[in-house]
């Protein structure tokens, strides 16, 4: 059986109160929910204070270089189809440095799960604005206010992403349900989790997230209606939705991949001999 | 009578160049002759010019020669921008109806009505390079037979292969009937199974080979045809090939794929390299096995797209910030091309490392003919592994501290250890750390790993007498033109010799220095504009080179040049 235990990682260096601690527990809570041992999670994350997290639990880690994390999670879930694949990436590390593999995850629909730690400003390099920040949120470099924020629900819906979901990390129940949903759904699921950043975010506190944020599950809405999807994915301000905003059944990319078929890569054989075949066109 | 027959097919993008000259080199190769053909080829895809050259011989040929003795002429242009290059009593091929002023050239001029042949004979203009190719052959006796058969190999058996073959039989009869000037009879020779290749062909079946399951990369010329070619074999050959978004997910998605425990690789040129540096460290910290392939082409930044050089190679030695042991290899003919990638693989995962293969536009696009590879010889080596039978799992550390730096790997979810890795400085284990005696101590245990790696690198190979007078020193690609240029000036009366590198990183300092310190003269040959190899030699063995011959105009250099070149110098000194 697994327990907490089995998820007891190294002792976190955040700063005490972030909202990090919730998205672990729910994370811990999830895997051990789902009975998966450890050695059956690959989890790979960036840089920022949600790629330290790996670190914090247990599992297979690949704590990649700053927004890349997406690129070596697809480069692992191909290479060994039977890794439970979770992307641990911030909203500087997701929507700003990866931003473009961010995209074409979304389009290309690889089995993976992206928790995104999205606290609207910079926590690791203490606290400039994040392609989230509110418009006009001032930090030291923007002195005179942060631009139209982007919006990554609304991008991976039109990027046809298969599971769009927002969880909030002061809500640990429901952002649990929400990771186990993320991991059992075949293809791209993203969970943009709203983190409260207690040292550098004034504004969107955690009393201000628990004031608007709402649950989608709550209210009479259909997760497979695209255009009400996006039109939830942009809402923000007085009421913020949270669960499940757009899901899909979507032809996976992992599953399109012929050498596949006969098990993971990491399982076939290295053979030189059956390169003799190929010779012979060049003959 | 030896033969070493150069052909020159030219014209416009979207004429068939590549088609020609492709089915040329082919012929002769089944016919038993030794073939080096190169393209040259505008960043185009209709219009302007491009020409394939096949250089067919009875001995074994690496490079292309300078002069022209058939030129295929699909075009005007071709004729202009050619006849200076065309020997006495070569052979221009032409559509003598749509070119009529040709002149001033004692060249044999084959006029033939291409086209119309083409049109009345095989059903359809688009077949006129084929009825030049036959008058081609005709212009040199050789068995038609052999083309027939290459045609339907690539045509099929219905229409268009029936059509190409009638196309090429009216070229052919044209010329034997209109021209009964006493042509040149190449004969067959032996029934010699010879592969004809291009470099870019050869470096994936050494992939192939060697068990790479996995690339990743983004289009860039000359390394796309690389991506194209695994993608064509994945289906059967249990391999993935991703196009991915841009060059930075293609080398991060390669290392996820190693790091998950399969042989995996990138292909790119230069500027493509750039964006993947940031790649080659972390491949460098978290010890993970990549091959990147840097066809390199003239930069800086976009530079001559399609063209050759030879300068990334301080750029590759030295590309990312901090310390950590790398290995680059550079393939001097096609047929080491296979070979050195299968190297490539066994030195990223024997040391943990990246290993970058330098080729270039000329070597990755020409073709050579090469004996069968011989596919016993290629024997795998996946390193140091961690096994749960003999050791307990829980106890296993990714980044353990040993004695040769190398620390067993184990592979995640295969089994009950956990692989932990980071891009920060990390411990033993891999969780990031910043404590001063462990950032020490992996420092030291990533940089011991060159010491056994040294061991493996080859001696340079050497060609010519021993102790010449002077000494060529050259890198990669320009192996076959220095070798052939040796011989041209040792024919002359010259005391010369070579020194040629394959593998360059970690650096054979002590053979290089010791070659160097022999030869009163010694020349390095580069495609680029500064020496980057007398650079790296000075650097290295505190020798200096006593001249540079350098081409940096995106072309490949020829024998001849090179010959030329060397004389040039030593009138100087």
């Amino acid at each position: 059986m697994i327990t907490t235990s089995d998820y007891a990682g190294l002792k976190p260096a955040w700063c005490p109160g972030c909202g990090d601690f919730g998205i672990l527990r729910a994370l811990n809570r999830a895997l051990v929910e789902m009975e998966i041992e450890p050695h059956r999670v690959l989890m790979v994350s960036g840089i920022g204070q949600a790629g330290k997290l790996p670190h914090y639990t247990r599992g297979n880690v690949f704590n990649s270089l700053h927004g890349r994390p997406i690129p070596p999670a697809i480069g692992a879930k191909i290479a060994n189809s039977e890794l439970i694949v979770i992307v641990i990436s911030g909203d500087g590390d997701a929507y700003g440095e990866g931003g473009n593999h961010f995209l074409h995850a979304a389009r290309r629909n690889h089995d993976i799960t992206y928790m995104v730690h999205n606290n609207q400003v910079y926590g690791l390099t203490k606290g400039q604005a994040s392609p989230t920040s509110d418009v006009g949120f001032i930090t030291k470099t923007t002195p005179y206010g942060a631009a139209s924020p982007v919006n990554p629900l609304a991008l991976a819906i039109v990027n046809g992403a298969s599971f769009v979901s927002r969880g909030f990390a002061g809500d640990i129940d429901h952002l649990t349900h929400l990771i186990k949903k993320g991991i059992t759904h075949r293809g791209f699921a993203l969970i943009d989790i709203l983190q409260p950043c207690i040292s550098f975010n004034h504004k969107n506190t955690f009393q201000w997230y628990k004031e608007r944020a709402y649950k989608l599950e709550d209210e009479k809405y259909d997760p497979r209606d695209k255009r009400a999807a996006l039109e939830k994915a942009l809402e923000w301000g007085d009421k913020i939705p949270t669960g499940v905003i757009y899901e899909e059944n979507l032809p996976v990319y992992e599953d399109q991949l012929p050498a596949l078929s006969d098990g993971p890569l990491v399982k076939q054989k290295i053979d030189p001999r059956r390169v003799e075949r190929l010779l012979a066109e060049f003959t | 009578m030896p033969v070493d027959l150069n052909f020159m097919v030219g014209g416009e993008a979207g004429q068939g160049v590549q088609s020609v000259g492709f089915l040329l080199a082919k012929v002769f190769a089944r016919g038993g002759y030794h073939i080096f053909a190169d393209q040259d080829y505008e960043s185009r895809i209709r219009g302007g010019h491009n020409f394939f050259r096949v250089r067919v011989s009875d001995r074994k040929v690496g490079a292309i020669a300078q002069d022209v003795d058939i030129l295929i002429a699909l075009n005007m242009d071709s004729i202009e921008r050619h006849q200076p290059q065309i020997v006495t009593q070569g052979i221009i091929i032409f559509d003598g109806e749509k070119t009529k002023e040709v002149s001033g050239h004692n060249s044999s001029l084959l006029g033939i009505p291409l086209e119309k042949l083409a049109e009345e004979k095989a059903g359809g203009k688009l077949m006129l390079n084929t009825v030049a190719l036959g008058a081609a052959l005709s212009a040199v006796n050789y068995d038609l037979n052999i083309l027939n058969t290459v045609l339907v190999e690539r045509f099929g058996k219905g229409d268009v292969g029936d059509r190409n073959i009638a196309a090429a039989k009216a070229g052919y009869e044209y010329v034997q009937s209109e021209y009964k000037g006493d042509f040149r009879k190449i004969k067959l020779l032996s029934e010699a199974k010879r592969m004809l290749l291009t470099g870019n062909e050869a470096l994936c079946l050494g992939a192939i080979a060697a068990g790479c399951k996995f690339m990743a990369a983004y289009p860039m010329t000359p390394a796309s045809s690389i991506m194209e070619y695994m993608a064509a074999k994945s289906k059967d050959f249990d391999l993935v090939m991703v196009h991915t978004e841009d060059e930075i997910a293609a080398i991060n998605m390669a290392i996820g794929a190693a790091y998950a425990g399969v042989r995996a690789m990138t292909a790119t040129s230069g500027s493509g390299l750039c964006l993947m540096v940031e790649g080659i460290g972390l491949a460098g910290i978290t010890e993970t096995p990549i091959v990147i392939i840097d066809g390199q082409r003239p930069g800086p930044a976009v530079g001559l797209p399609t063209r050759t050089e030879q300068g990334d190679l301080l750029f590759v030695l030295h590309a990312h910030h901090g310390d950590f042991p790398r290995a680059v290899l550079a393939p001097a003919t096609i047929e080491d091309a296979f070979w050195v990638t299968v190297k490539a693989f066994d030195w990223a995962e024997r040391y943990q490392l990246p290993v970058i293969v330098l080729t270039d536009q000329h070597l990755a696009s020409s073709y050579a003919t090469v004996d069968r590879l011989d596919l016993s010889q290629v024997a795998i080596d996946r390193g140091m592994l961690f096994s749960e039978k003999e050791d307990d799992p829980s106890d296993y550390m990714r980044h353990k501290v040993t004695k040769s730096g190398i620390s067993p790997r184990a592979f995640p979810g295969l089994g009950k250890a956990l692989v932990v890795t980071d891009c920060d400085e990390h411990d033993e284990e891999g969780h990031l750390t910043e404590d001063a005696r462990e950032r020490t101590a992996q420092v030291q245990k990533r940089l011991r790993k060159l010491l056994p790696l040294e061991k493996e690198i080859s001696t340079p190979r050497k060609y010519g007498s021993r102790g010449a007078e002077t000494t060529l020193i050259g890198w990669g690609s320009t192996y076959g033109a220095i070798h052939e240029a040796v011989d041209m000036l040792r024919k002359q009366g010259a005391n010369v010799n070579m020194l040629h590198l394959s593998e360059l990183w970690p650096f054979p300092t002590r053979a290089v220095a010791d070659a160097v310190s022999k030869a009163s003269n010694k020349y390095v040959i580069e495609n680029n504009a500064t020496g980057q190899l007398a650079r790296l030699i000075k650097t290295e063995t505190g020798y200096d080179v006593s001249g540079r011959i350098l081409k940096f105009d995106g072309r490949p250099f020829t024998p001849a040049c090179i010959a030329e070149a060397v004389r040039k110098e030593a009138h100087q000194t």
